[in-house]
């Protein structure tokens, strides 16, 4: 297992956050951890990030426990982990402190095309739309060549139709590299368009419930027996009747 | 010319013929906008009007200097370590309210009367509220930027370097604009009281020496006027592309 | 990263330490430490002049008894409210209308921003002549002091009443004056409140300076008085600490009445 958590507990206070969570993610692995409000997968990701301590139980990367945040694991947060003061280049660039000028200009110019930023190298964050905003921040992720990405509900500030492309965006950029994720979101049908196995939690106390495996192969189909019969599965995990 | 330059300028000649009229209408000691472009004039010609201007000048630059360096640091310091802060906010608070004015006698004692003086009290003014907008700027930073360095695996030096102070950057330079403006303000009244040069000696001087009230207000309008630029010029560090990003509504 | 970067172990801050009695003891501490490095520092200089804490303690009971120092801190509050509250008289609905209607904005703007450096201690000839020698000088050094935040304060806080407001009431079919009173109003004092709790923490600074000429009585006269009349420079710095303090209790004061508004 590339990713490991043993028996993580975590409480805040009063509140059992996360309880007796066991959890294995495979190298390459595009792993979604889904659940409503209050389950406990941000905690969950910022433990294995290493920004927090678990109460209780261990993670380890590569077998090597997580203490520390470390550059080979990298969080992406929603857009406004970018930094406002430094042009597209400039982010994206920003792990690349160790690499001579010519090494880093190819690297940052490598990882602007692959995420699609082409010609906006000199623009700063504040003339930037939300979903290229985010793919600065992916790209920033991606350049300093991380074992493990953390993503935490990355197109949650973004609307809708942004959303659907960022998806493809997502998937596309992994498939080039396929480094192992950690996807926490909210969004079921994200979770099923997305990864490669659902993780789904429940919340108070946070626990996981299941472990479904998508085995539909990319692309997806959103429209394929398949894709629903395996959202319908997830919906009905977290207990939602499907009618509004 | 444009509209937009029309409404200002309309409202300066409409309150300069409203003085002007008052003034003749009721004749006082104060004179109207001619009396005090003439003395203007006169400051100009005597070669007093650059002396003044640079003498505050010269007051305003070294003790406002002095104070950011010790400001910014100091400020830093504090926003960074919380027990630096809790310890000394409230003594930071009763500081505030006191004027640098009152600082007056302390000033003299230790440095006499005499620009040394003047510059202590202009220090005093602008250190204050320096450290204290440091200080938030520093509490206000993003967390998220902050663990993004931290993931990233840069150092604490260079986090401090590359990410603390550019995310400050913005909030840091509004507070220097007004910091400059209280150390004018104050400037003016150090002027008043402990030194024999610079805009704030003219206006005691002039009417000392002679009731002279059209040089009073010229030297308040001259006064106005130096500010006003110095306010304009900080404002266009605002536009710099590392920090305009901190300026809401762009 | 959500709830989890609020959490007790994600500081922005180097050091982890946060803890309630931290908060109270800590300042109580560096006063202690600081009172004594005053202390040790004003006996080590052999100094003849500068007051040890102890002096300034003393010199303050002594104004308490001689009733000098409520008479003096009363005539102070005096003025500070009597210049103060004209300027909000004045500058309130100054700033609404400037506020509201942007051409005069833009019209009067310069003037402000030109007077607005002018220390209000620049003011003092024409005061006296307008004024003479009394009261009324320091008052109206302080209504000008108070007067322009309370103008930006009041013409930004109508400015930043979200339009979606005013767009409810009319779409209510308010008039003006009911939308004035009924939506404008309520909107903009939360928002004033604090460029008010400002302008008056600037009225109380230049009160001081407005007291250093002119008048016989108030705590910024003491602090001159102290020093021309005899170098008493403990009672010099008794004044400043009594400024500082009721500065701030005031300031507090007002804090809270800004937050039983918001409410």
């Amino acid at each position: 297992m590339k990713v490991q958590f043993s028996d993580v507990s975590m409480r805040f206070g009063a509140m059992e956050v996360l309880q007796h969570v066991t959890l294995g993610a495979e190298e390459g692995e595009f792993l979604c951890i889904v659940g409503p409000s209050g389950c406990g997968k941000s905690t969950l990701l910022n433990i294995a990030g290493g920004f927090l301590a678990p109460g209780s139980g261990s993670v380890t990367i590569d077998g090597e426990p997580v203490t520390a945040p470390d550059r080979r694991r990298i969080f992406v947060f929603q857009e406004r982990g970018v930094f406002p003061w430094l042009t597209v280049e400039g982010n994206i660039g920003f792990g690349l402190f160790d690499m001579d000028e010519a090494g880093r200009a190819a690297r940052v110019a490598q990882y602007i095309d692959l995420v699609g930023l082409k010609g906006f190298e000199k623009s700063y964050p504040r003339e930037l739309s939300g979903g290229m905003k985010q793919r600065v921040e992916v790209a920033r992720a991606l350049a300093v060549n991380p074992d493990v990405l953390f993503l935490d509900e990355p197109f949650g500030a973004l609307d809708s139709i942004t959303r659907l492309q960022m998806r493809s965006e997502l998937l596309r950029i992994w498939r080039a590299e396929r480094k192992t994720v950690l996807f926490v979101t909210h969004d079921i049908e994200e979770s099923v368009q997305l990864a490669d196995r659902v993780v789904v939690m429940s919340a108070r106390p946070g626990r996981i419930r299941r472990v479904v495996d998508i085995d539909i192969p990319h692309p997806r189909d959103l429209s394929s027996r398949r894709y629903i019969e395996l959202r319908d599965l997830i919906f009905g995990e977290i207990g939602l009747a499907h009618q509004v | 010319m444009s509209r937009s330059r029309l409404l200002p300028l309309t409202g300066i000649a409409v309150a300069l013929a409203a003085w002007q009229i008052a003034i003749m209408l009721r004749p006082s000691l104060i004179p109207g906008p001619i009396a005090v472009a003439r003395g203007i004039g006169e400051l100009a010609v005597r070669g007093l009007l650059v002396k003044y201007v640079v003498a505050s000048l010269f007051r305003v630059t070294w003790g406002y200097l002095a104070a950011l360096v010790i400001a910014i640091p100091l400020g830093l310091l504090l926003g960074m370590v919380r027990i630096g802060e809790m310890a000394a906010n409230p003594i930071l608070q009763i500081l505030r309210p006191i004027s640098p004015l009152a600082w007056i006698p302390i000033a003299i004692l230790w440095f006499g009367v005499g620009d040394v003086s003047a510059i202590f009290l202009i220090f005093l003014a602008a250190l204050l509220p320096m450290t204290v907008a440091t200080m938030n700027a520093v509490h206000n930073i993003d967390p998220v930027h902050l663990a993004a360095a931290r993931n990233f695996g840069i150092p604490l030096r260079a986090r401090m370097r590359d990410v603390l102070i550019p995310a400050i950057l913005p909030q840091l330079i509004v507070a220097m604009r007004i910091a400059l403006g209280v150390a004018w303000l104050v400037v003016v009244a150090a002027e008043m009281i402990a030194v024999n040069s610079g805009l704030g000696f003219l206006i005691v001087d002039a009417r000392n020496a002679g009731n002279r009230y059209d040089l009073v207000v010229a030297g308040m309008v001259l006064i106005g006027l130096v500010g006003i630029v110095l306010d304009l010029l900080m404002r266009r560090l605002e536009r710099l592309d590392s920090v305009r990003w901190g300026y809401a509504s762009e | 990263m959500g709830a989890a970067m609020r959490s007790p172990r994600i500081q922005h801050s180097t050091f982890n330490i946060e803890h309630s009695t931290l908060r109270f003891v800590l300042p109580i501490i560096t006063a202690a430490i600081g009172i004594i490095l005053w202390s040790v520092a004003v006996k080590a200089s052999g100094t003849k002049i500068f007051p040890t804490p102890a002096a300034v303690a003393k010199a303050i009971t002594t104004l308490a008894e001689k009733s000098l120092l409520w008479r003096y801190i009363a005539d102070s509050l005096t003025r500070v409210f009597a210049g103060y509250f004209a300027a909000i008289l004045i500058g309130i609905p100054l700033g609404f209308l400037l506020g509201w209607y942007a051409p005069l904005a833009r019209a009067i703007n310069p003037l402000i921003q030109m007077l607005r450096p002018i220390s209000p201690l620049a003011w003092m000839p024409l005061a006296v002549i307008w004024f003479g020698v009394s009261n009324a000088a320091p008052i109206f050094l302080i209504f000008l002091a108070s007067l322009f935040p309370i103008i930006v304060a009041a013409m930004n806080g109508v400015r930043n009443v979200p339009p979606m407001y005013l767009q409810a009431g009319r779409n209510f079919g308010l008039s003006t004056p009911q939308l004035m009173r009924r939506v404008m109003i309520p909107a903009v004092l939360p928002r004033i409140i604090v460029g008010l709790r400002l302008a008056f923490g600037i009225a109380w600074v230049v009160l001081v300076a407005a007291e250093m000429i002119a008048v016989d009585s108030g705590l910024g006269y003491l602090i001159i008085d102290a020093r021309n009349a005899g170098k008493r420079y403990d009672l010099v710095v008794a004044g400043m600490l009594m400024i500082g303090l009721i500065g701030l209790l005031l300031d507090t004061a007002i804090r809270k009445v800004e937050v039983w508004i918001s409410d």
